[in-house]
C-alpha cells in the first residue's frame, strides 16, 4: 500500500507506530455511500490502559495533523504536535490517561487515504476514493477504539478540524464519551472557510504536475500547488498582531526594497519557507480531502437546522475553548455550541483564551488553555472516579 | 483639591465579605438545579455542591473566574448575564442565582424576567443603596458615594444600575413575581429584624437577598 513517499521511507526502516487493518468483513461505511475496503489505520497511544479500560482519552488531529501528538514526527523529526500537552505530569497526563492519536481517514501518514493503492485498480486511489466527511474519520476511529476493547472514551479532545471530531464524536456516539474538549472549533464550515479552502484547492489542482490528480501513478509531485495553497492557509491560521508583532515590514536579507518580486519582506520568505517544508510531508490529494471534509461537516445540517437538538439529553460532559484573534474559528462560532449546549440543558464550561496568535494558538505554549483542559479534565476524572 | 474620601465611615457590603453566599447557600433546596450567574471564581457554587449536592452551572464574565472556575471543576461558560441568558430553556434550573451582580447588568429588568423563565425560583442579592450611609455620604460630601468593598468611583464602575431595597420591590412588582423570602443584612452581616417594615430594611440592611418565583 503506497502513501506519503517521505512516509515510506520512513516505513521501510521500521514502524514508529502501530497499525489496526479492517478486512473485507469489516468495511468502513463512508457517507459518501460507498464501503472502504481494507482500510487501514495508524495510530499511537501514550500511558496505559487501566484494567476497567476506563481512562481512555482519543485526541483527533488537525487539517494538516498525524498522529504523532506526542511523540517525534517521522518524516521531520520534530517533536509531536501536542507533546507541550500530553506526557507525564502534563494537562493531558499520561501517568493517568491511556491516550489514543490515530491518523484521520483520508490522510497520508499511514490510514488508507487518497495514496492508498485502490485494490480493484492496483493504482492509488487519487481522486477516484469517494469523498470523506468528519463523521466518516469519527465512525473510523470508533473501529479503532472498539479494536481497542473499550467501550467509553474517558475524553475526546481535539482542536480545529480535531474539534469538529470531538464534537461529532459526542453526536455520533453519545453514550461513549463521557468528557468532551472541543477547541477552536465550530459545529459547521464558514462560508468564509470554504472560501480559503477551495483557494487552496484551486491551487493544487492548478498545478499541471497535479495531473488529474493521478500524480503518483505518474511519478510526479504538484509541489508548487500545494506550497500556494498552504501559504495561503498558513495566513488564516495567523492573526493580523502576531504578523505584524513577528514580521512588521521587515526586509529580508537586505537594507532596500528589491524593485523586483523576489521575497523582499520577511513575511514572503517565511510563506515561502512553509510552503516549501509542507510539500515534504504531506500528500497533495490528502489536502484536498482534508479540506473537503471540512467544508461537508455542518451538525445542525444533520439535525433539521437546530443544533440543540443535536445534543438533546446529552449526558457528556463539555468544555470549549477559544481564541480571542483567532478569526478562521473566532469565539462566536464556538460560543455557538455553548448556546446550543445551554438549551440542551448540558453540562458544559466555555473558556476564550486571550492571545494575539490567532487559530495556531491551539498548538502553542497557551498557560490559561493548559490550566483550563488541566482543571475540566482533573474534575471529569473524579467524576468518572479514576486515580489521580 | 478634595480631601481623600475616608472609607471606614461608609460600608455598603458587610465587612465579613459575602456573608450573602452563605444566607444563599441556606435558602437553597438540597439536591437540586442551580445556574449562578456572574459567579466569579466559583466560591457559591462549589459550596453549593459540598453542603447541597447541587448540580450547578455558572456564567461568568472576566476570563480570571472562569478560568478558576474550570480548573476547579465547575461547569462554567465566559458569558454575560445580559446576552447570554436567551440560550436556556424555560424552567431548565430550579434555582437562577444573581448575587451581587444585578446592579451591574445594562437591563436589570429584562435579566431578572429571564431569571424568573429559566428558574422555577430567581435568587436575587444585591447591595442596598438606600443603606443609611450611602444616604449619609451623599448628604454629607455631595458626592457619589465609594465604599471600601464597591471601591470604584462614578466614572469607571461597572456598577451602573444600583437600587435600594424598595426600588428592587418595585421592580419585582412591576414584572408581576411574587416575593417568597427576603433577608436584609446589616453591616455586620447580622440579619436586619424580620418583622421590621421595608422602610426599615431600607434604612439598615447593607445589603439584601431576594427569593422570587413567577
Amino acid at each position: 500500500m503506497t502513501m506519503n513517499p517521505a512516509r515510506r521511507a520512513i516505513n521501510a526502516e521500521g514502524a514508529p507506530d502501530q497499525i489496526a487493518e479492517f478486512g473485507p468483513d469489516e468495511p468502513l461505511k463512508l457517507d459518501a455511500g460507498y464501503d472502504l475496503s481494507p482500510l487501514r489505520i495508524a495510530y499511537n497511544t501514550y500511558g496505559t490502559l487501566n484494567a476497567e479500560k476506563s481512562n481512555a482519552v482519543l485526541v483527533c488531529h488537525a487539517l494538516t495533523g498525524d498522529h504523532f501528538a506526542a511523540s517525534p514526527s517521522p518524516v521531520t523529526g520534530k517533536p509531536g504536535w501536542w507533546s507541550s500537552l500530553i506526557g507525564p505530569g502534563l494537562p493531558i497526563d499520561t501517568n493517568r490517561f491511556f491516550v489514543i492519536c490515530s491518523n484521520v481517514v483520508g490522510g497520508c501518514m499511514g490510514t488508507t487515504g487518497p495514496a492508498s493503492v485502490d485494490p480493484r485498480t492496483g493504482e492509488p486511489y487519487g481522486v477516484t476514493l469517494p469523498v470523506i466527511t468528519i463523521r466518516d474519520m469519527v465512525r473510523a476511529q470508533a473501529m479503532l477504539v472498539d479494536r481497542l476493547g473499550i467501550d467509553t472514551l474517558f475524553a475526546v479532545v481535539g482542536g480545529s478540524m480535531g474539534g469538529m471530531q470531538v464534537l461529532q464524536w459526542a453526536v455520533s456516539y453519545p453514550e461513549r464519551v463521557f468528557a468532551a474538549l472541543p477547541i477552536a472549533t465550530g459545529a459547521r464550515h464558514s462560508s468564509q472557510n470554504i472560501a480559503f479552502h477551495e483557494v487552496g484547492r484551486q491551487a493544487v489542482m492548478a498545478d499541471p504536475d497535479w495531473a488529474g490528480g493521478r500524480y503518483l501513478a505518474l511519478g510526479k509531485r504538484p509541489a508548487k500547488g500545494l506550497a500556494v495553497a498552504r501559504m495561503a492557509a498558513h495566513v488564516t491560521y495567523l492573526s493580523e498582531a502576531a504578523l505584524t508583532r513577528k514580521f512588521g515590514r521587515t526586509l529580508q536579507d537586505r537594507d532596500k526594497l528589491g524593485f523586483g518580486f523576489d521575497a523582499d519582506f520577511q513575511i514572503e520568505s517565511y510563506l515561502r519557507y512553509q510552503g516549501t517544508t509542507f510539500v515534504d510531508r504531506f500528500d497533495a490529494n490528502s489536502y484536498l480531502y482534508m479540506t473537503r471534509a471540512m467544508d461537508y461537516f455542518d451538525i445542525a445540517a444533520d439535525y433539521g437546522g437546530s443544533l440543540a437538538e443535536a445534543f438533546r439529553d446529552t449526558t457528556t460532559r463539555f468544555c470549549l475553548v477559544s481564541f480571542t484573534s483567532d478569526w478562521l474559528f473566532p469565539t462566536e462560532e464556538n460560543r455557538a455550541v455553548v448556546h446550543a449546549l445551554n438549551a440542551a440543558a448540558a453540562s458544559v464550561s466555555f473558556v476564550e483564551i486571550e492571545t494575539d496568535r490567532g487559530h495556531d494558538a491551539f498548538l502553542l505554549d497557551e498557560p490559561h488553555f493548559y490550566a483550563a483542559v488541566d482543571g475540566f479534565l482533573s474534575s471529569a476524572a473524579r467524576a468518572r472516579g479514576l486515580q489521580p | 483639591m478634595n480631601a481623600p474620601v475616608p472609607t471606614s465611615e461608609i460600608v455598603v457590603e458587610p465587612a465579613s465579605a459575602r456573608v450573602d453566599l452563605q444566607i444563599i447557600a441556606d435558602l437553597v433546596e438540597p439536591k437540586t438545579r442551580v445556574l449562578d450567574i456572574g459567579c466569579g471564581d466559583g466560591a457559591l457554587l462549589s459550596l453549593l455542591q459540598a453542603r447541597k449536592g447541587i448540580d450547578g452551572r455558572g456564567v461568568e464574565i472576566s476570563q480570571g473566574g472562569v478560568n478558576e472556575c474550570v480548573a476547579r471543576g465547575l461547569s462554567v461558560i465566559q458569558g454575560d448575564a445580559d446576552r447570554d441568558l436567551v440560550y436556556y430553556p424555560d424552567g431548565a434550573f430550579d434555582y437562577a442565582i444573581l448575587s451581587q451582580t444585578i446592579q451591574a447588568t445594562e437591563n436589570p429588568k429584562l435579566v431578572l424576567s429571564e431569571l424568573l423563565r429559566i428558574g422555577r425560583r430567581a435568587v436575587v442579592s444585591f447591595p442596598n443603596f438606600g443603606h443609611w450611609s450611602v444616604r449619609a455620604y451623599l448628604l454629607m460630601h455631595g458626592r457619589m458615594p465609594v465604599t471600601k468593598s464597591l471601591s470604584y468611583s462614578w466614572y469607571d464602575t461597572p456598577n451602573i444600575h444600583f437600587c435600594t431595597i424598595r426600588d428592587f420591590v418595585a421592580l419585582v412588582d412591576e414584572i408581576g413575581a411574587t416575593v417568597e423570602q427576603a433577608v436584609a443584612l446589616d453591616a455586620a452581616g447580622q440579619r436586619v429584624g424580620m418583622r421590621l417594615p421595608w422602610g426599615f430594611w431600607n434604612l439598615f440592611g447593607a445589603q439584601a437577598v431576594f427569593v422570587l418565583r413567577r
